[in-house]
């Protein structure tokens, strides 16, 4: 059973025609991007020579520099309060085991059954109230606040099975609190705070809807905010569009192929328990 | 600072552990401010006619509701917010199941093709939604690839004709997250042990006896988290809709989220809006516990 047959490279030979199916959309993004308008147009659309001046055209024009710039900061800093609150949060939430932790802990866990449309209206209205609209902040509150049920949940999980003897030793030498969690159950907590940080990252860097109702026509503007204004004004003209596409995707794909081990462990392990 | 006589001293100690109370306070206070008041505010108006000052607003009782459920659009929408998340959740989990048992075979190049397979899971959803748009225009890769395999009787308007969006539109959501499903099953696969199948094909069971009687039941587990995620994921669907067709055409694939934010921010119509919204909410939210309550089941038994 554990020996190559020629059943597996049958296998073999349909998974990677599989493959090829599935990447078949990817080769016609850069097939587009890359299209010369007198070039002849051979499979998938591939023209003789490549044009690679659209690349810089769209890169300049959908202003994808500083956009990506802003996406990277509101990632970073909404990944970094998320870590930190939810990681604080679940640790007191698991560690006092009282009537009222457990039914705050209840109180997160319904955060995952509202779909975010119904307050979208209000918190915008309050957001414009206070004159946030437009102020990439926004963006970020609303990223924390609502990726809280998500990563408690998933710190919670994992702080159950995590032995306590560490923190009664640091306890008995008398570490105050918040040294006390930074330095001994914080580092203890790294492979939730990895999957955390991973999906949590990917979610927040991909999301077109949040900076939709926040940052639309105003200066700063997240990827795919960018790429959205970017078709409504190129519609049509395909190769300057699939340009702006692949430059919007081009760090996503270098953390996909730098991390992917640990980015595909951290999706399995997502909702484990 | 090694854990000395921690084990004797455990039953006592561990009451001791209190982290302070404030620690929550931070992430109490925006999970309250971003959701729960906003949500419960939402709730509250979907039952009067506010128009979004605040100042002014009277109750009107379930109009908004009234108003909502006899419009054509909006039922369409929820019609269509089902069939969407009915045909990817299946669809999504038999091809990422195929491909988990694939992937997790003795072939060579398992690590290339888990690379592939998962390449579109981490793609912004709306870029992949404008990617296929292109494949799908009348003079798309799609169909030029039927015209030059002699299937050009197949050609069809993917994303124009409004008997066809919503299946094209499934499409391209299941090739998003069928390798989301497969990293899944791959996790329950990995646990199987290989002596139970190994011992059922020594009395004489074929392969694919072997996954239907011994693999399935073991990767139970992975198969109601894949369920899960994908039902509540796609109740929400909205990027893949606005980037591909925007609910159109008229209103052929509109689902409930692309309805909702139309409602509020093109036609203005704040009640209405919030009503549709609070309907989501329940769907999303009986659906979801009524999974999730299975789930903690199987993770207990």
């Amino acid at each position: 059973m554990n020996r190559y047959t020629w059943r597996t490279c049958c296998l073999e030979i349909a998974l990677l025609a599989v493959a090829f199916v599935f990447m078949v959309p990817m080769f016609v993004l850069v097939a587009v991007a890359l299209r010369h308008p007198d070039g002849v147009q051979g499979f998938l659309g591939f023209t003789w020579p490549l044009d690679f001046s659209n690349l810089g055209d769209a890169w300049v024009e959908s202003a994808m520099g500083p956009s990506i710039i802003n996406s990277t900061w509101i990632t970073g800093v909404s990944v970094a309060l998320i870590i930190a609150l939810a990681s604080t949060a679940a640790y007191t939430l698991t560690r006092r085991t009282q009537h009222w932790t457990k039914g705050l802990f209840y109180l997160f866990l319904a955060g995952f059954l509202f779909p975010g449309q119904l307050a979208m209206l209000p918190l915008y209205l309050a957001f414009a109230k206070l004159g946030m609209v437009g102020n990439p902040l926004a963006v970020v509150l609303i990223n924390v606040g609502g990726f809280m049920p998500f990563a408690i949940f998933l710190y919670s999980v994992f702080l159950r099975d995590l032995p306590k003897e560490y923190e009664e030793s640091a306890t008995i030498d008398g570490a105050m609190p918040m040294r006390m969690f930074w330095s001994v159950v914080f580092p203890l907590l790294r492979p939730v705070t990895g999957t955390v940080g991973i999906l949590t990252a990917l979610a927040i860097w991909n999301d077109f809807f949040t900076p939709l109702l926040y940052l639309t026509g105003g200066d700063s503007r997240t990827a795919p905010l960018s790429v959205f204004t970017f078709v409504s004004l190129y519609g049509a003209d395909w190769p300057m569009v699939f340009s702006a596409l692949i430059t919007s995707v081009v760090p996503i794909l270098i953390a996909y192929v730098l991390m992917q081990r640990f980015i595909m462990r951290g999706f399995a392990s997502g909702l484990k328990g | 600072m090694m854990p000395i006589k921690s084990r004797s001293a455990k039953p006592v100690r561990t009451a001791g552990i209190k982290p302070p109370v404030w620690f929550l306070a931070p992430a109490v206070l925006l999970y309250l401010a971003i959701v729960l008041i906003p949500n419960g505010q939402g709730l509250f108006f979907s039952f009067t006619d506010w128009d979004g000052l605040g100042s002014t607003w009277a109750p009107v009782g379930i109009d908004n509701y009234r108003a909502v459920l006899s419009d054509p659009n909006s039922l369409q929408a929820i019609l269509n917010t089902f069939m969407l998340t009915l045909i990817v959740t299946i669809g999504q989990n038999v091809i990422g199941l195929l491909l988990a048992l694939g992937v997790n075979s003795r072939v060579k190049s398992r690590h290339l093709l888990r690379l592939v397979f998962f390449l579109p899971v981490v793609l912004t959803p709306i870029v992949a939604g404008y990617l296929w748009k292109y494949l799908l225009t009348p003079n798309g890769t799609l169909n030029g690839l039927l015209e030059s395999t002699g299937l050009g009787a197949w050609r069809q308007n993917w994303l124009g004709d409004p008997e066809i969006v919503l299946y094209s539109i499934c499409a391209a959501v299941i090739w998003q997250g069928a390798g989301y499903s497969m990293v899944i099953y791959l996790a329950g696969l990995q646990a199987v042990p290989a002596e139970a199948l190994e011992a059922a094909a020594i009395d004489g069971a074929g392969a694919a006896r072997r996954t239907w009687s011994i693999t399935l039941p073991l990767i139970n587990g992975a198969i109601v988290v894949n369920l899960l995620l994908c039902v509540i994921g796609n109740l929400k669907q909205f990027d893949t809709v606005f980037s591909m067709s925007e609910g159109g055409p008229s209103g052929a694939s509109e689902t409930m989220a692309t309805i909702v934010y139309k409602t509020a921010f093109t036609y203005l119509e704040y009640p209405n809006a919030l009503a549709q919204g609070a309907i989501l909410t329940l769907l999303v939210g009986v659906i979801g516990f009524v999974q999730f309550r299975l789930t903690q089941r199987k993770a207990l038994a």
